[in-house]
């Protein structure tokens, strides 16, 4: 079977187009790249939406964290705290059942026992309290100059934050959040791994990885492709970031525009 | 009525004698106490044993990493940074997964080699890994715990590879952040390179380490739930177990699915060791600032 005739079959396997069976046998390198790729495509699509999503959830959060109202402070810390004190495996495990017994008493909640809401439900909220508790680090080390001369210029209130406040912290917490989108998409891979079915052998890139480690008894192979693909997200990820960050600080001299330092963290 | 199906749960407590009459907090602290749910209770104190060996072996590694990584032979520099790098870009989970199969075949493979010289057949037949009856990692007459302890060895293994990486990665910025006048200082009083390294850089590089290394700690105990993919009966696999549908065929204590409640709890394990782990930490930053050339030393200093 040619290498073309294989991405037809299993170029979108993942998403249940394509050859029903998995292969069985042989197992080539072509098998090997067009499955784990297809996979990726949820990795991509959980990352995406997560971070989409959980971008105005943070907002709102680090808004709230920094709140005078004790009621909303206190909430916001909370929320923050349980999802960053809280492993994100773990995290998944507790949401899938809560989904499973919210299925008996609601049939809404039959679309969240799967992975594509439910996971993303749980990605969506720990992303926002990640990037949460980043915005509001930057919030606090906003410039009081700039915040000054805002209100001299006779701003105030919602038009205050918006043209203000909120793209200085953008600016300031960009380095941190780009670190926090990598990190998101590197966590999208325990999707699968923590209750969530995968329905039909629909599963992501590192389903697919492990899938052939277990058939061929071979990680040298599966696993190297995986990385690869995740080494070339995550370069995609910094390039787009990057050129958000130019934007942000397109207002500034060329010599301070500094690069984005990047530090990439581990498991959350 | 014929009697229970099963034999009868061994219970602590006296009153547990005959479950089906308990109501309540009663039944619930008999339930809490079956010798299933002890193995809930060792598997978290294996969880604790994996922190406490692995974090010290990952410091370790760590420090082998940073210290090739500055060395100035470059093949050893190199493969330092190389080690630092490698692990960064890709998710972690794929190198659990992929250490835990890779080092189990390579100490195979090695015992093979050196066991059963007289083999002549390659390792790798097509899809199989085939070594000698004597190579096998642990051998197929070994006891249970061997086995046991050979899982929970790899993982600590693996663990330690992937995390040594991360704190390299820390180490290192913090041995190039100790101010130079400092080390200059040293020279001049002729200390040595290596003692100038075990005397000054050493003790100092540590304040600077310290974020880096917290946060490294946090990772880690939030990452302790992954032993379960790597094979090991650990608390998620016990939860997931203990929580399922009990019917009252098999037990004294039925029960509907409870999994969730389970996780639940784990999850407010964790949350606890976070609070635990923020608190110890805190404190242990103030005694390392304590007279170190840093705007926290000097608040120390001033407060005083």
């Amino acid at each position: 079977m040619s290498c073309w005739q294989t991405i037809q079959d299993y170029g979108l396997r993942s998403l249940g187009y394509g050859e029903r069976l998995l292969p069985r046998e042989g197992y080539t390198l072509c098998e090997h790249f067009t499955l784990i790729g297809s996979g990726l495509i949820w990795n991509v699509y959980f990352g995406t939406v997560a971070l989409l999503a959980g971008f105005f959830l943070a907002t709102a959060v680090a808004v709230g964290k920094g709140a005078r109202n004790p009621v909303v402070r206190k909430s916001s810390e909370w929320f923050i705290f349980i999802f960053r004190g809280s492993p994100l495996f773990i995290q998944f495990f507790f949401a899938y059942f809560l989904f499973l017994s919210l299925k008996s008493v609601s049939p809404i909640f039959d679309a969240f026992t799967s992975a594509w809401l439910g996971a993303l439900v749980v990605l969506f909220l720990n992303t926002a309290a990640y990037s949460g508790e980043i915005f509001y680090g930057a919030l606090r080390s906003i410039p009081r100059g700039d915040v000054e001369a805002a209100d001299a210029y006779g701003f105030s209130g919602l038009s205050r934050f918006r043209k203000i406040i909120w793209p200085t912290m953008l600016r300031l917490a960009w380095p941190a959040y780009t670190n926090e989108a990598i990190f998101l998409f590197h966590a999208t891979t325990l999707v699968f791994f923590s209750g969530f079915p995968a329905w039909q052998q629909r599963g992501d890139a590192l389903y697919y990885a492990n899938f052939f480690a277990d058939k061929t008894f071979n990680p040298f192979v599966p696993y190297p492709i995986l990385a690869g693909y995740f080494i070339l997200l995550t370069l995609a990820i910094i390039g787009i970031f990057g050129l958000i960050n130019r934007r942000l600080n397109r207002h500034l001299p060329q010599e301070a525009r500094r690069g984005l330092r990047l530090r990439v963290n581990v498991i959350r | 009525m014929r009697g229970p199906p099963h034999p009868p749960e061994a219970a602590i407590f006296s009153f547990c004698a005959d479950p089906a009459s308990l109501e309540g907090l009663k039944w619930l602290s008999c339930y809490l106490t079956t010798v299933k749910h002890a193995n809930l209770y060792i598997a978290t104190g294996t969880v604790l044993l994996l922190l406490a060996i692995t974090a010290p072996t990952a410091l370790a590694f760590g420090f082998g990493g940073a210290i090739a990584a500055r060395s100035r032979i470059w093949p050893l520099s190199w493969f330092g940074k190389g080690y630092i790098a490698i692990v960064r870009g890709v998710p972690d989970i794929a190198f659990f997964l992929f250490f835990v199969i890779a080092l189990d075949q390579l100490f195979e493979a090695i015992r093979h080699k050196i066991k059963c010289p007289t083999w002549n057949q390659p390792i790798w037949q097509g899809n199989d890994f085939v070594v000698c009856s004597a190579a096998k990692l642990p051998l197929g007459n070994d006891p249970q715990w061997v086995h046991d302890t050979y899982g929970f060895m790899l993982a600590v293994l693996t663990f330690a590879i992937v995390f040594g990486a991360f704190a390299a990665n820390v180490l290192y910025g913090a041995m190039r952040a100790v101010p130079r006048a400092q080390i200059e200082t040293a020279e001049a009083y002729g200390m040595t390179e290596r003692q100038t390294f075990r005397r000054i850089l050493v003790p100092q590089m540590w304040v600077y380490a310290l974020p880096g290394l917290s946060n490294l700690w946090m990772v880690l105990t939030k990452a302790t739930p992954l032993l379960f993919l790597l094979g090991v009966e650990d608390i998620v696999y016990w939860a997931r177990e203990l929580g399922g549908s009990a019917n009252a065929r098999f037990t004294d204590y039925p029960h509907g699915d409870w999994r969730m409640w389970y996780f639940l709890a784990l999850l407010v394990f964790y949350l606890g060791l976070t609070k635990i782990s923020e608190v110890f930490l805190e404190r242990l930053m103030q005694r390392l600032t304590h007279g170190q050339a840093t705007t926290g030393g000097d608040a120390q200093r001033q407060a005083a």
